[in-house]
């Protein structure tokens, strides 16, 4: 009887401990996957505005969207209230939406490779990956933040090119703007605001 | 003269920079008022003469482009070599020195490159004197926008005069002494040909940044620093060059 049980025990403990690790997703397949579905967009043959809503959707999917714009929002996330904080996270969106779109759309058929994969720690790597030259431009060095937490369902924090991070970059534009206006939050508002509806 | 602005360059190294413990401190715009005044002369100078030229180089055939590309590269090691060897960088210093022996001879004055396809360099990395000073330990300094050259540090402004100073041999021989082998121009028209090169291979990304940029100024600033940063450091590795801590506290969505 108990070696029975044992038996059994031994039959499902692996298939349970094999079981979750098969739910969790590598980053360098998930940034892979996401280039594919980028460029698969890029690549079709439809209208510039169409392809801006079929990208925007890729990013609803495999963009921490959130996590990016309370990271851009610096020291400043600590200082808004809760009406605040909301009224942020609903222009942050639509203005990283936007913007991802309108830069990822100015390509036509990006060949992406990725390249390796580096575990910073629980809550992130670092996926390695180059974009092919073209006539136009040499190749570009793009690293990937992933964000890990839930294993399950990775999600892009930072696109780090030729070592220059968007999202450091992002966060500095945005204090610079909230700090030539005395440090008031609304100035950064109104200009999110205005960039979504020009 | 020259006596008067090496004191000025110490005086200001003593009193501005000397400290790597303030690496880690946000660069300062002390001048943010001029910078931005400077920065929009420069975007009006670069709509009106540097970026029409840039996509008329754009259009000339690939060979002609990279080979000015590889002269340009090949002309930077005269500075990146005495910088190799300031850093202490003595494998690199050899490496460049036979860069440029070799692409200067057999590849006709640099047009080819003949060093990268016999293996002798894998990845030139340019040095410059602002580089070195950062690698010593010297702070930014304040941020500031130079008309036509552009972004810069109060350091980087000191590395620059050091090469006109005598730290850039290409200098040297064109401009500074008549070596009755090279003219004042062949200086000015490298130098321009190096501007025209980096414009063209960017102009999509400046193009996309200016125009999904609420900050436009801001947005070349960062880039700015955190380039100079990278090359610093010497790092490829994103966790050597992008402070993680900043990262932490952020939750999930």
């Amino acid at each position: 009887m108990f070696k029975k049980k044992l038996s059994l025990l031994l039959v499902i403990l692996p298939t349970l401990f094999f079981y979750k690790n098969s739910l969790s997703i590598e980053p360098s397949i998930f940034v892979q996957s996401t280039v594919n579905r980028a460029s698969q967009v890029l690549s079709t043959d439809i209208e510039k505005k169409e392809k801006m809503l079929k990208l925007q959707e890729i990013a609803k999917d495999t963009v921490d969207i959130k996590g990016i714009g309370m990271y851009t929002l610096g020291k400043y996330r600590k200082e808004i209230n809760d009406n605040q904080k909301e009224k942020y996270n609903e222009l942050f969106e639509k203005y990283f939406l936007k913007s991802f779109s309108s830069r990822l759309s100015e390509y036509s058929n990006p060949k992406i490779d990725v390249q390796s994969e580096e575990k910073i720690n629980e809550k992130y790597t670092i996926v390695t990956s180059l974009l092919q030259a073209t006539e136009k431009r040499p190749e570009v060095k793009i690293d990937w933040r992933i964000y890990t937490k839930n294993p399950d369902k990775p999600l892009i924090r930072d696109l780090i090119i030729e070592g220059l991070s968007l999202a450091r970059t992002q966060k500095e534009e945005f204090a610079s703007i909230i700090l030539s206006n005395d440090g008031n939050i609304n100035a950064l508002f109104s200009n999110l605001e205005n960039f979504i509806n020009n | 003269m020259k006596k008067i602005l090496l004191v000025f360059i110490i005086n200001f190294l003593l009193c501005f920079g000397v400290n790597a413990e303030t690496e880690k401190k946000e660069v300062k715009d002390c001048f943010e008022g001029v910078n931005r005044a400077t920065f929009a002369f420069n975007q009006g100078l670069d709509k009106a003469i540097f970026k029409p030229l840039a996509k008329g180089y754009r259009a000339l055939p690939s060979p002609i482009r990279t080979g000015t590309g590889n002269v340009v590269s090949n002309l930077s090691n005269l500075i990146t070599i005495p910088n190799n060897l300031l850093q202490g960088d003595f494998h690199s210093a050899g490496i460049n020195t036979a860069r440029l022996a070799v692409n200067s001879t057999v590849g006709i004055l640099g047009i080819f490159d003949i060093a990268k396809q016999l293996g002798i360099v894998k990845d030139y990395r340019k040095e410059d004197y602002g580089q070195t000073l950062g690698t010593w330990g010297v702070s930014e300094g304040c941020y500031l926008v130079l008309p036509i050259l552009g972004p810069s540090t109060l350091r980087d402004s000191v590395g620059s005069l050091t090469a006109f100073l005598g730290g850039d041999p290409w200098y040297n021989v064109t401009v500074k002494n008549d070596t009755h082998y090279f003219k004042e121009s062949d200086y000015y028209m490298s130098r321009g040909a190096g501007g025209i090169d980096f414009r063209a291979k960017n102009i999509d990304s400046f193009d996309n940044l200016e125009k999904n940029s609420m900050d436009f100024y801001a947005s070349v600033r960062s880039l700015y620093l955190q380039d100079r940063k990278q090359k610093i450091l010497n790092s490829k590795k994103i966790t050597n060059t992008q402070d993680d801590s900043d990262w932490d506290d952020i939750k999930s969505e």
